[in-house]
């Protein structure tokens, strides 16, 4: 499947504005809401990229080129694994695990929106890395 | 309060982060002398190959392969391959792959001349192609250039 880099770039920049929300007000609401933005974005489709695509994409034209929608889907799983342990945090009163999972998950949505650059993508290979290794 | 210091932490040493990587992205750097004699399991170029390691959740690797690919039609003797990092996990600890896409470029003895991780620019690969061939240094290879 192929999807508009832009809308991806856009989906990154409110996962961004919610993130930063969530750390200045300490909401477990607004925390939880992103984690289902995640849930939806790695299991059926990212949300914010559909407001994209419905209602911003018709205004801008179509997209100078596409691209593979596995990387960034991998990316809204790890996104969400952070929003969880940060649920987590918040659940347990453990303040400093809250803060830093939603602010590991904000530094990848930063980059994302401000670079281009896709951190949970890069953490894959590591992640395979330090499993055994399956040699073909 | 304290979720305002980690927000600017967060953004002021992501914005120092994205700067750091934009800037050595896809950078040629000169590779430490290594293995020479590993299998990539395809055959090699007869003047250079340029290996590509990709994975699945890979953004920049397509681009990476379509440069690649141009740089291999348009100089002679210069092969692409490319190699799927998770199932040759052997040689990503080998040579110390951390990211996808990295890029290697051998010589035609097989030696790596320079490495690249992220996504290398045409004209950089060119050029270091043009430091990797030179037949005057090169004395391992079995064909010369000609001219």
């Amino acid at each position: 499947m192929q999807v508009d880099p832009r809308g991806l770039r856009f989906g990154a920049a409110v996962t961004t504005l919610v993130l930063a929300l969530v750390l200045i007000t300490g909401s477990p609401w607004l925390l939880a809401a992103q984690a289902v933005v995640f849930v939806l974005g790695a299991f059926v489709a990212a949300p914010y990229v559909l407001f994209f695509k419905h209602v911003l994409r018709p205004r801008l034209g179509p997209p100078s080129e596409l691209e593979d929608a596995a990387p960034p889907r991998f990316a809204q799983g790890l996104g969400m694994a952070f929003a969880f342990v940060g649920l987590i945090g918040f659940a347990t009163g453990v303040t400093p695990l809250a803060l830093g999972a939603t602010a590991a998950a904000l530094l990848a949505a930063f980059l994302n929106a401000a670079f281009g650059f896709c951190l949970g993508c890069e953490v894959f290979l590591i992640i395979r890395r330090l499993q055994p290794g399956r040699i073909s | 309060m304290t979720g305002f210091v980690v927000l600017a932490v967060t953004l002021v040493g992501g914005t120092l982060l994205g700067v750091v990587l934009r800037r050595r992205d896809g950078v040629l750097r000169s590779a430490k002398a290594k293995e020479s004699a590993v299998d990539f399991g395809e055959s090699l170029g007869e003047r250079a190959t340029l290996v590509q390691f990709s994975t699945a959740f890979c953004q920049p690797c397509r681009a990476t392969r379509r440069v690649l690919g141009e740089v291999a039609e348009l100089v002679p003797g210069v092969r692409h391959i490319e190699i799927d990092a998770e199932s040759r996990l052997d040689l990503v600890r080998t040579f110390d792959i951390l990211r996808t896409p990295t890029v290697l470029i051998l010589n035609s003895s097989g030696n790596i001349v320079k490495r690249a991780s992220g996504q290398p620019r045409k004209a950089d690969v060119i050029a270091a192609l043009g430091l990797a061939v030179p037949p005057n240094v090169d004395g391992m290879s079995q064909h010369p250039d000609g001219k």
